[in-house]
């Protein structure tokens, strides 16, 4: 099959790529990009370890198209720390416990990651209704949900104080 | 010893025994850095996919290949008869039985294996897999076990016709496996006879699936030049693995290597081996390349591992007071096409003898009849040691029937069979010793918590009003921690663990076992033991397991063996390396080792204050001034045969609300008690007991693999199949007591599996006790609304008034 050229930004990076038109953004991703913290789970969009964020909306790269891609934006779990420093939300998952076997854990943070834009300050329910197209069969969720809510926290509290640099 | 403040703090710093500190194999994981074996990409890798079948039962006709064949990216198609001058076309399981790797002339179960094409990649893969054609003849199929005997039944097993032998004693039909007894039949009897009461009530563990969320697969690499083969693969017992590929392939063990990766979860469903992994293995033999192969989830929940699928039926024997003075229960055992259940090898009902439960019965007899049906085949393990859910949803099932039976209260009935605490070490009835245990103070306590008085008198007022509350109790003892090699072997090999240590110079430590984690923290509890038993920092001990040419040979890591027999032996290495460093410590402090003491990190002469060796300076002597005739180094190897199981146990109460007019349960409560022994980690302790009971509550509450009668495997996606997200999972509040195993080096138990053990009949009974209040006397799993409109619909109960 005829290979097509693609360029997005991946993690704040531009790339291009030669993929089929067929091609997941899943498959491009992990094989030809060498990113593999995007996991496949289920191929039906139901379990969600696929999740990475594509112009602002959380995706599941295993049914999404490459070329969907074009001129987008791509965020995966590798593009969550900045400058070496861990997000928050990285930072709250190991704390309080929200991984195990860490399957679902970059989509679980990759979804987290929108959600809290979308809903910065949310209640248990809100979190337990945003993170819901993402299984966790390890967990039981409950320390998701605590992880999801405390680094909401320290979030709110990075941005009213000012860093550093802004002072 | 007096503990000072200084040592306290230097205690506190190696982070040991007991502490919850983080895990540490979460900063590669939190930043997409885990390394699972989709992940490994090696050179001129190829990709395998299957041809599976679309019937039930069918005899094969022809295969054609050529359309595949010509597919450009296409290397090669497999069928049966290209592995049959291999003899590879078929495969021993661990239970005695064989398994067509490729369908040999016919298909016994929908999405058998059939053919097998490798390709460039997965895309051209998949569709010369479309190009197989495949000409069937379809046969009867019997799906249902309880027709599997049947005399004109049709013959699933042609490859057994005529053996009276399926692998697991004397069979009696073409479709039976094996008959398994246990306990004391006559005394069984008479116990029935002589009762006052007696119930009886058929009891379904439906057919699920363990599901993790990586589905299984490998990559097979053999290099021709040096004839060696290595294997990707995830597997929850590599060491074993390696012994049936050797098996296998005439290879010398040595030659052959088998790294288990980071596993995304596992639950039972990675311990054994597969089509899958051994087409991909000849693959990659014949052409010289690496070969890939991924299940997809539907291949996952289709072909690798289902759990249960047993048809019981319990009996209690007991006087008026709620003594149960008898327990008889037959099994019917639906291990589908073939016998490829995954136990010890000489259980074929596993450790189902656990049934008598937590209570003190003195006659029971149990009686398993296995069968073949047109169904996947496995019976494995689902996050549990072998059976032991079927064993105590069975118990607690049937002693809350005997409550209701004699109108008594389902707490009050379980004191008063409890084993009591000086009973132990504890000789049940069908043959096993319970090593400690305090049932009466685990529920007390849950029964105070939970306010268990108030909750009975809220639900006596919602009965009034016709509303549906349940409350569900579940007392449960599990066996785990397989086990005492004299009992259990896996192919003839003892089911020990094995933990390797080796302190370098610096002080710092490499420790490998033979087990694996699948997300239950191993490189942080291992690295815990090893810290309190050797004074290190458990942040400078470094934890290897899954590679067979390196770690020490073990058995690996399903039914809670890891902290019972695994960390038993990291207990024990550490233990010799403390010995012979304390003959380095009294050689260094010209005294003789009766003169020292240990304290923490150190060895100190008693009675001379400043007089000491720290585990630091003794590592670095154990490289250039030891004793006369010592040898030089730090390590140490056990193999730890452990002298018993251990029995951890829980308690635990769920709160349910059902709706009258659309069957949807909402668990109000769930308040888990867990008992198991020594705390290692008690952060990774309560994060398991939440997954197990997401579990417990996945499958008491929804999961199915449901065939219709033409053997049609229906809802085998996450479309369909049942897991549950955050927004259903009930929360969770957790519990404990210790009661420390006696036969344990730390007094450990194992904790990873109670909560599904324990979680699934709580549910079902809070589900069941609901219905109780409304002259309903029993409804099996799962829960599901339908199911339980159903129930409600069925007794007038949807009704509005």
């Amino acid at each position: 099959m005829a290979k097509q050229a693609i360029s997005f930004t991946l993690n704040g990076s531009p790339v291009d790529v030669l993929a089929e038109p067929r091609q997941l953004l899943v498959h491009v991703l992990r094989e030809q990009l060498g990113q593999t913290g995007t996991h496949i789970g289920c191929e039906t969009s139901h379990c969600g370890a696929c999740t990475v964020d594509l112009n602002g909306r959380s995706v599941k790269s295993c049914t999404v198209l490459a070329v969907q891609a074009e001129g987008g934006e791509v965020v995966t779990v590798e593009g969550l720390a900045t400058n070496g420093e861990l997000h928050p939300l990285q930072n709250a998952f190991l704390q309080d416990h929200g991984l195990q076997c860490g399957y679902c854990t970059p989509g679980m943070l990759v979804r987290a990651f929108r959600f809290l834009q979308e809903n910065p300050d949310p209640t248990d329910e809100e979190i337990r209704m945003g993170m819901s197209g993402n299984l966790c069969r390890c967990t039981g969720y409950q320390n998701i949900v605590k992880a999801v809510r405390n680094a909401a926290a320290e979030m709110r509290t990075k941005s009213e104080s000012p860093t550093v640099e802004e002072a | 010893m007096a503990s000072t403040a200084e040592t306290v703090e230097r205690e506190q710093r190696l982070e040991g025994v007991g502490c919850a500190r983080k895990r540490k194999e979460d900063p590669r994981f939190i930043q997409g850095k885990g390394n699972y074996v989709d992940d490994i990409k090696l050179p001129g890798m190829l990709f395998a996919a299957m041809v599976r079948s679309p019937f039930g039962h069918a005899r094969i006709r022809s295969i054609n290949k050529e359309a595949a064949l010509a597919l450009p990216g296409v290397h090669a198609v497999l069928t049966a008869d290209d592995l049959k001058p291999l003899k590879l076309h078929w495969m021993p399981t661990l239970a005695g039985d064989q398994q067509a790797v490729l369908a040999d002339e016919k298909v016994c179960f929908q999405y058998q294996e059939v053919a097998v094409v490798i390709a460039d990649d997965r895309y051209v893969a998949a569709d010369a897999a479309e190009l197989v054609e495949v000409d069937y003849e379809e046969l009867p199929v019997i799906v249902d076990p309880k027709k599997a005997m049947d005399p004109e039944a049709p013959v699933i097993r042609e490859d057994l016709v005529g053996k009276d032998d399926a692998g697991q004693g004397r069979r009696s039909h073409n479709n039976h496996i094996f008959t398994w007894e246990v306990g004391d039949r006559a005394a069984t009897e008479q116990a029935f006879t002589d009762a006052e009461v007696t119930i009886r009530q058929e009891l379904l563990n439906p057919r699920v699936h363990p599901c993790p969320l990586e589905t299984c697969g490998c990559v097979a690499s053999f290099d021709k030049a040096r004839g060696d083969l290595t294997v990707y693969m995830t597997s929850q017992a590599p060491h074993v693995v390696r012994t049936v590929v050797t098996l296998l392939s005439g290879l010398p063990e040595s030659k052959v290597r088998i790294v288990s990766p980071d596993i995304g979860g596992g639950f039972g469903n990675k311990v054994g081996v597969y089509p899958g992994y051994v087409v991909s293995i000849v693959a990659s033999i014949v052409l010289g390349r690496p070969v890939k192969w991924i299940e997809s989830r539907i291949d996952n929940l289709s072909t690798t591992a289902f759990a249960r699928d047993y048809h019981m039926v319990g009996e209690l024997a007991a006087d008026r007071d709620g003594r149960i003075k008898g327990l008889r229960v037959n099994v019917l055992a639906d291990h589908g096409a073939f016998n490829s259940h995954a136990q010890p090898t000489k259980w074929p009902a596993g450790l189902f003898s656990i049934c008598t439960g937590s209570y003190d019965i003195p006659a029971a007899h149990v009686h398993v009849d296995g069968v073949y049906t047109n169904k996947a085949p496995g019976g494995v393990a689902y996050r549990c040691s072998f059976r032991v859910t079927e064993a105590v949803h069975l118990i607690e099932r049937m002693i809350d029937l005997l409550a209701r039976e004699l109108n008594m209260d389902k707490a009050e009935i379980r004191f008063r069979n409890f084993i009591q605490p000086e009973q132990f070490p504890y000789q049940s009835a069908l043959g096993w010793e319970y090593d400690s245990g305090d049932y009466p103070t685990a529920l007390k306590k849950v029964l105070e918590a939970v306010d268990y008085e108030g909750l009975r008198k809220e639900q006596a007022e919602k009965r009034a009003r016709g509303e549906l509350m349940g409350i569900g109790i579940c007392t449960f003892t599990e066996i785990v921690g397989a086990g005492p090699s004299k009992a259990c072997d896996i192919l003839g090999v003892g089911m020990f663990d094995s933990a390797e240590i080796r302190v370098h110079p610096t002080g710092s430590v490499i420790a490998r076992m033979g087990t694996i984690t699948q997300g239950q923290g191993h490189q942080t509890t291992y690295a815990q033991i090893i810290a309190s038993e050797l004074g290190i920092p458990s942040d400078d001990i470094q934890i290897e397991e899954g590679d067979t040419s390196t770690a020490p040979y073990g058995l690996g890591t399903y039914g809670s063996r890891s902290t019972p027999v695994g960390g038993a032996a990291t207990a024990m290495a550490a233990r010799k390396i403390r010995a012979k460093a304390r003959k380095i410590a009294a050689h260094l402090l010209e005294v003789s080792e009766e003169d020292l003491e240990w304290e923490v990190d150190r060895f100190k002469v008693k009675g001379l204050p400043g007089q000491e060796k720290t585990m630091q300076e003794l590592a670095w002597a154990a490289y250039n001034d030891v004793p006369e005739g010592m040898e030089m180094g730090l390590e140490a190897v056990d193999y730890y045969d452990p002298p018993n199981f251990t029995f951890p146990f829980g308690a635990y109460v769920c709160v349910v609300d059902i709706d009258r007019f659309t069957g949807e349960t909402h668990v109000r409560r769930f308040y888990a008690l867990d008992d198991c022994g020594t705390r290692i980690n008690p952060m990774i302790i309560e994060g398991q007991i939440h997954g197990g009971l997401a579990e417990a509550f996945a499958v008491a509450m929804g999961q199915l693999l449901h065939y219709d009668e033409g053997g049609n495997l229906q809802g085998n996606s996450f479309l369909d199949y049942f897991v549950p997200t955050a927004v259903e999972t009930p929360r969770w509040e957790t519990d404990y007591t210790v009661t420390t195993s006696p036969h344990h080096p730390l007094g450990a138990k194992g904790v990873a599996e109670s909560p599904h053990v324990g979680g699934i009949p709580c549910f079902t009974n809070a589900v069941n006790d609901a219905f109780n209040q409304f002259g309903v006397t029993h409804v099996d799993m799962p829960h599901t609304a339908f199911s339980t409109w159903k129930t409600l619909h069925a007794n007038g109960l949807d009704k509005r008034s």
